[in-house]
């Protein structure tokens, strides 16, 4: 290998600034071995827009003509190495640039290493993560998703525990030294920071993952069409219209078959039947147009429309009706609202299941109030473990603090 | 007592920094000490402005930053501040730079020295960001000096080296550079950073002399003008021009004396084509996979070669065509179009054709169309422009077509 190319998966505002950081770091750390490196985001992405799976790219090379090849590239074809910044992701990225469902690991190399930042199990993220056609590892980084966005960053040492892991995966172009010099002399620099890339380094956790593992899901895709086939004019169809949900009941729209937007979401709406009053709130203000209208007069959220924003948690005026949850307790985009026709009890088990778990409902978007940032870190520092804290008052805020 | 002599710059290191060209151009004008720059967003050319706004905020840079409230007052702007001996900075991207076109037509008869980033963006429609050459090129039979950049260091050097042309008491024109978008605004690669000592060596304080709007000169600009008078002020321009020449080779000689780099040929860079049987033409980071595919046939035994254009205007016709016309077959890809033109090719492919008119020996011209809207020119694209070149060079001649690479057809 004589160019290790990494990319940064990243989550749209959330953490652009860490995904920049890390891609700077890495070039700047190769650097001190006499490497050459560029670091640019993938243009065609809109990480201005909330959570939506944005990329960075990291590329070093041995001499400036080797590096000049991959520059030629508009994005790599290929990576060494995926770095994931948010667990949610495993189950793969739709780019604001239209380019189907990418399973997390597809640029990967075979022998590659998937990166990424987690508290969950191996198996646990083996469900979301999609099969692939060749051996990889999986390297895990124990922390949460961090949340480094565009108009603040969050000081909680991700970018440097991860460039402390990559030294551990790719010691030839980046050694633990080349990284602590790197991150001394950079901008967000200090001996603390060190300190963590070291432990990092010490701690990463790794698993290789046979082509046998994985999700089986056959992620979406569609072609792009001919010139000549193309409607003239800059002009697209309109979605079709909608149509009842059954017995001329309900209503469910057409939707983009081309741009789904679930992999924006890291938390999802779970939704107690039992208790909606059919107020219509949820579905007029859902800025993206998700909820179908049931035969009943409910509102189920369709899962594969939902990028996951909380509207409809913070609209609806029935305590506990709405909950938004982190992404990872779920497997599927399967209809809430059929699960619960059909066998109600069940239902309420999944959902106490769902919304019971206190560290799956304070997924953060961000910081809901101010302070909390502080309290977090300190509980991690502290005790290693993971703070819960509460939501916005008004959005069931005491259901949500242990 | 003898005169006292300047002391000799201490000999400050060039820095090495991880920056984007739209980053390495706002390097240039903190080195520059920029005056006067106004602000008008649009992607890709913001990154210029947010890298501009950073170093004020961060005291490296003291100028005045005018946030405008669109590209057409943006420009008129800094006009006005060069007239009155304020270095300017200005620019945009795409439809921005169309909409800032009233004012863009005015500044060279004006012979207002601006120096502008155009971040090579689609014209709409579609809003697309990807680069195209379409809207640098709107303003070139205007006055306007153009050139394409390949690199972040080239960002900056050219930055500086605008300057010192654009203000040349015998040039006052201005003076756009074109960076592709994407390829060079949002990518970071490793720049030398010179020290501003060396910098300040190269680059005098702008003078704009009898032309400085002041109360101690009292001057009128722009008054009306009949038939009488406008022919005249056109031919003052073109003469303007035609001295760019000179100014611009003095201004990379020296640029070479003082950082010990620039290039020997400003107008283009030449890769390869000591021998070239075929030789490509094209303008910014297309470079880059032609440079790659021509390193892989030469491999096969394909003598290739790329001739980069640099300077667009003042266009180097003599030292173009020399080198030229030694291929036995030119192919000359485009990241611009130009409908209804002849043979419906890109502006670069005709700009040589009509360069090529008088020459004794008039190799077969191959015209390609690729890349637009940021489509990535692929190595196979290169391969495919380089055998039809290789066809033309045997049959004796053009084919007289333009071919779309890249398009899904
Ligand atoms: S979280 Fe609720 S409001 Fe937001 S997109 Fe999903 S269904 Fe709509
Ligand atoms: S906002 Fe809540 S109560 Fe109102 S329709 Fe939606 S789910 Fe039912």
């Amino acid at each position: 290998m004589a160019a290790l190319i990494c990319e940064v998966v990243y989550r749209g505002i959330f953490q652009k600034n860490l995904a920049a950081r890390i891609a700077r770091g890495i070039v700047l750390s190769a650097r001190k071995s006499g490497r050459w490196g560029i670091a640019f985001g993938r243009y065609g992405d809109s990480p201005q827009r909330n959570g939506i799976p944005a990329k960075d790219f990291a590329i070093v090379a041995d001499s400036k003509e080797e590096l000049e090849q991959n520059m030629a590239r508009y994005e790599p074809k290929h990576t060494d190495v995926t770095i994931v910044l948010d667990d949610t992701l495993a189950k793969g990225v739709e780019s604001w640039a239209w380019y189907g469902l990418q399973p997390i690991n597809r640029l990967t190399v075979p022998h590659g290493t998937v990166l990424m930042t987690s508290l969950q199990s191996f198996d646990e993220l083996l469900k979301d993560i999609h099969k692939k056609d060749a051996i990889y590892t999986l390297a895990l980084v124990r922390a949460r998703a961090s949340f480094s966005g565009l108009w603040v960053y969050r000081e909680d040492h991700t970018e440097v525990r991860i460039l402390g892991a990559l030294a551990r995966i790719a010691p030839s172009f980046l050694t633990l030294d080349g990284v602590g010099q790197a991150i001394k002399e950079i901008e967000w620099g200090s001996d603390l920071k060190v300190e963590s890339a070291k432990k990092a380094y010490g701690r990463i956790e790794t698993r290789e993952v046979k082509i046998t593992e994985g999700s089986a899901e056959i992620p979406f895709s569609f072609g792009l069409p001919k010139w000549w086939e193309m409607r003239e004019g800059v002009t697209i169809p309109a979605i079709p219209v909608g149509k009842p949900k059954e017995g001329g009941k309900g209503y469910v729209p057409e939707r983009n078959p081309y741009f789904k937007k679930y992999t924006s979401r890291t938390m999802r709406p779970v939704i107690d039947f039992d208790k909606c009053v059919k107020c219509t709130l949820c579905w007029i203000q859902c800025p993206d147009s998700c909820f179908d209208v049931m035969p009943d007069g409910t509102y189920d959220a369709n899962m594969e429309a939902c990028c996951g924003c909380g509207v409809c948690e913070a609209v609806c005026p029935v305590e506990q009706c709405i909950t938004m949850v982190n992404e990872s307790l779920f497997e599927d985009n399967a209809s809430q609202w059929e699960m619960w026709r059909t066998d109600k009890d069940r239902y309420q088990a999944w959902m106490a299941g769902k919304i019971g778990d206190k560290v799956a409902t304070v997924r953060s978007h961000g910081f809901r109030f101010r302070g909390q940032y502080e309290q977090e870190l300190k509980r991690d520092l502290d005790t290693g473990g993971v703070e819960i804290t509460a939501g916005i008052p008004g959005e069931n805020a005491q259901h949500k603090t242990v | 007592m003898a005169v006292a002599t300047k002391a000799a710059p201490a000999a400050a290191e060039d820095k090495e920094l991880l920056i984007s060209g739209s980053e390495a151009v706002a390097e240039a004008l903190t080195l520059a000490d920029l005056d006067v720059v106004t602000a008008y967003p649009i992607r890709p050319y913001d990154t210029v402005m947010q890298a501009i706004a950073k170093k004020i905020a961060n005291g490296q840079l003291v100028a005045e930053y005018i946030v405008a409230e669109g590209e057409h007052s943006q420009f008129e702007i800094v006009k006005h501040a060069s007239t009155v001996g304020a270095r300017v900075f200005c620019g945009s991207s795409g439809v921005g730079w169309a909409y800032a076109m009233e004012c863009l037509v005015v500044t060279p008869p004006l012979r207002v020295p601006m120096v502008c980033l155009v971040g090579n963006r689609a014209l709409d429609d579609p809003g697309a960001f990807g680069v195209e050459h379409n809207d640098a090129l709107f303003v070139r039979d205007l006055g306007w000096m153009l050139c394409w950049i390949d690199s972040s260091q080239e960002a900056l050097d050219t930055t500086l080296i605008a300057y010192r042309v654009a203000e040349d008491r015998r040039i006052f024109l201005p003076c756009a550079i074109s960076a592709d978008g994407a390829f060079l605004t949002h990518s970071q690669a490793l720049t030398l950073v010179p020290p501003k000592e060396k910098v300040d060596t190269f680059l005098p304080r702008y003078n704009r002399g009898d032309l400085l709007l002041h109360p101690d000169n009292p001057i009128t600009v722009a008054p009306q003008a009949n038939e009488d008078w406008v022919i005249e002020i056109r031919r003052q321009n073109d003469e303007a021009m035609k001295r760019a020449s000179t100014v611009i080779e003095e201004a990379y000689a020296d640029f070479r004396r003082v950082f010990g780099r620039a290039p020997d040929n400003p107008w283009f860079e030449e890769y390869m084509t000591q021998d070239a049987e075929v030789v490509l033409v094209g303008m910014g980071t297309i470079s880059l996979p032609i440079k790659v595919a021509i390193r892989e046939m030469r491999a096969k035994g394909k003598k290739v070669g790329l001739v980069r254009l640099r300077w667009f205007r003042p266009f180097p016709t003599e030292k173009l065509v020399a080198a030229l016309s030694k291929a036995q077959a030119i192919g000359v890809i485009d990241r611009d179009y130009s409908m209804g033109s002849p043979f419906m090719s890109g502006v670069v492919a005709n700009e040589i054709r009509a360069a090529m008119y008088n020459a004794d020996r008039r190799p077969p011209l191959l015209s390609f169309i690729s890349g637009l809207g940021g489509r990535e020119v692929t190595l196979e694209d290169v391969y495919k422009a380089t055998e039809m070149c290789y066809g033309a060079a045997k049959a004796g001649r053009s084919d007289a077509k333009t071919h779309w690479l890249g398009v899904r057809d």
